[in-house]
C-alpha cells in the first residue's frame, strides 16, 4: 500500500534531497506533500492524510519540537509517525524530541542508508 | 576554548558534510586567525549566527564557480547559473557545517542556539561583524574551486552585546 508522507524542512533543497532518499529506500511512496515550517505542516495536515513525517527542528514560525508538540495533541493526527531529520545533534534537543513523541531522529548530514535503517523500525 | 580545537571541528565537521552529503573529498588548507575584515569577495557567502554561554557567527564562503558545483552535486541537477536553489543548498551546507560545530561544543560548553541562515550572492563585496573580535578562518579545496569556514566565537557574559550584532555588507 503507498505511504503519503510530509516532509518539513525550510529548505527546498532537502525536501527534494529527503524526497530523493524516501525513492532510493524503497519506500512504496504515495503522494509527497512538503512544508516550509511548523505553521504550513500543521495547515497541510488539515487537508492531507498522510502516513508519515518527516521534520526538521530548526525553522522560522514553528519549529519542529513545537509542531510535534502541536501533532501530539491533536487526535486527528497524534498517530502518525514523526522522524526527525535535523542539524540539532545535541543530547538535550534529542531527548526533548523523544520525550514528545518522536518515532526517531536522524542527524545531518544522513546518508540513504541511515533514513531507510530508521524507517524499518517505524513503517 | 582553543583554536587549534575549534579548527579540528571546523574540519571534522566540513568533512563529514562534502563526504556525506555529496560524495567529495575535502583538501585542507592552512587555518588563520585574526581580526582583519575579509578579502572582497565574488561569490556566495552564507552566514549563521550561534548562541549561549558562547555567541558569535559562523559563514562559509565559496566563489561562483564552486556554489553552482556543489548544488550540482547535492541535488543531482546542473546549475549553469546561481539561483534560488543554489543559495538554498550553500545555506543547507553552512547549517550542517557549523550546526556540527555547535553539536560538538555544547559537549563541553552546554546548550546553544543556531538561527537560520542567511545568504548572500553577488560580486566585490566584504562582509564583517561589529566589533573587534577574531576569526578562524579555515579554507578547503573541493574539485579545483576554493571555499572557506569562517568563525568567530566570543563569551556571551563578557560581550552581551555582540549577540545582537549581525554581519554587515558593504558593497564596494
Amino acid at each position: 500500500m503507498a505511504l503519503d508522507v510530509l516532509i518539513v524542512d525550510d529548505s527546498a533543497a532537502i525536501r527534494k534531497i529527503l524526497h530523493r532518499v524516501l525513492v532510493q529506500a524503497d519506500v512504496p511512496l504515495g503522494r509527497v506533500v512538503e512544508a516550509g515550517d511548523g505553521v504550513e505542516a500543521l495547515a497541510k495536515l488539515k487537508g492531507e492524510k498522510v502516513g508519515l513525517i518527516l521534520s526538521d527542528i530548526n525553522m522560522p514560525n514553528m519549529d519542529g519540537l513545537q509542531l510535534l508538540n502541536a501533532i501530539k495533541a491533536d487526535n486527528a493526527v497524534k498517530d502518525i509517525p514523526v522522524l526527525m531529520v535535523t542539524t540539532e545533534g545535541g543530547s538535550s534537543k534529542v531527548m526533548e524530541a523523544v520525550n514528545l513523541g518522536a518515532a526517531g531522529y536522524v542527524r545531518k548530514p544522513f546518508t540513504a542508508e541511515q533514513i531507510k535503517e530508521k524507517l524499518a523500525g517505524i513503517i | 576554548m582553543q583554536h587549534e580545537n575549534l579548527v579540528g571541528m571546523i574540519r571534522k565537521s566540513a568533512h563529514e558534510v562534502f563526504e556525506t552529503m555529496l560524495d567529495l573529498a575535502l583538501t585542507d588548507g592552512e587555518a588563520a586567525f585574526g581580526q582583519a575584515a575579509p578579502s572582497p569577495i565574488d561569490g556566495v557567502v552564507s552566514i549563521i549566527g550561534l548562541a549561549g554561554r558562547w555567541v558569535g557567527t559562523g559563514a562559509f564562503s565559496v566563489s561562483t564557480d564552486g556554489a553552482r558545483m556543489i548544488a550540482s552535486r547535492m541535488l543531482m541537477q546542473e546549475y549553469s547559473a546561481v539561483d534560488d536553489d543554489v543559495l538554498d543548498a550553500l545555506g543547507e551546507i553552512t547549517n550542517m557545517i557549523i550546526g556540527n560545530v555547535k553539536t560538538s561544543l555544547e559537549e563541553e560548553y552546554g546548550p546553544m542556539g543556531l538561527s537560520i541562515p542567511t545568504v548572500v550572492y553577488g560580486h566585490n563585496f566584504t562582509t564583517r561583524s561589529v566589533g573587534r573580535n577574531e576569526w578562524i578562518v579555515v579554507p578547503f579545496l573541493c574539485q579545483g574551486a576554493s571555499m572557506e569556514v569562517h568563525l568567530c566565537l566570543v563569551q556571551g557574559a563578557e560581550s552581551h552585546h555582540s549577540a545582537r550584532q549581525t554581519a554587515i555588507l558593504s558593497m564596494q
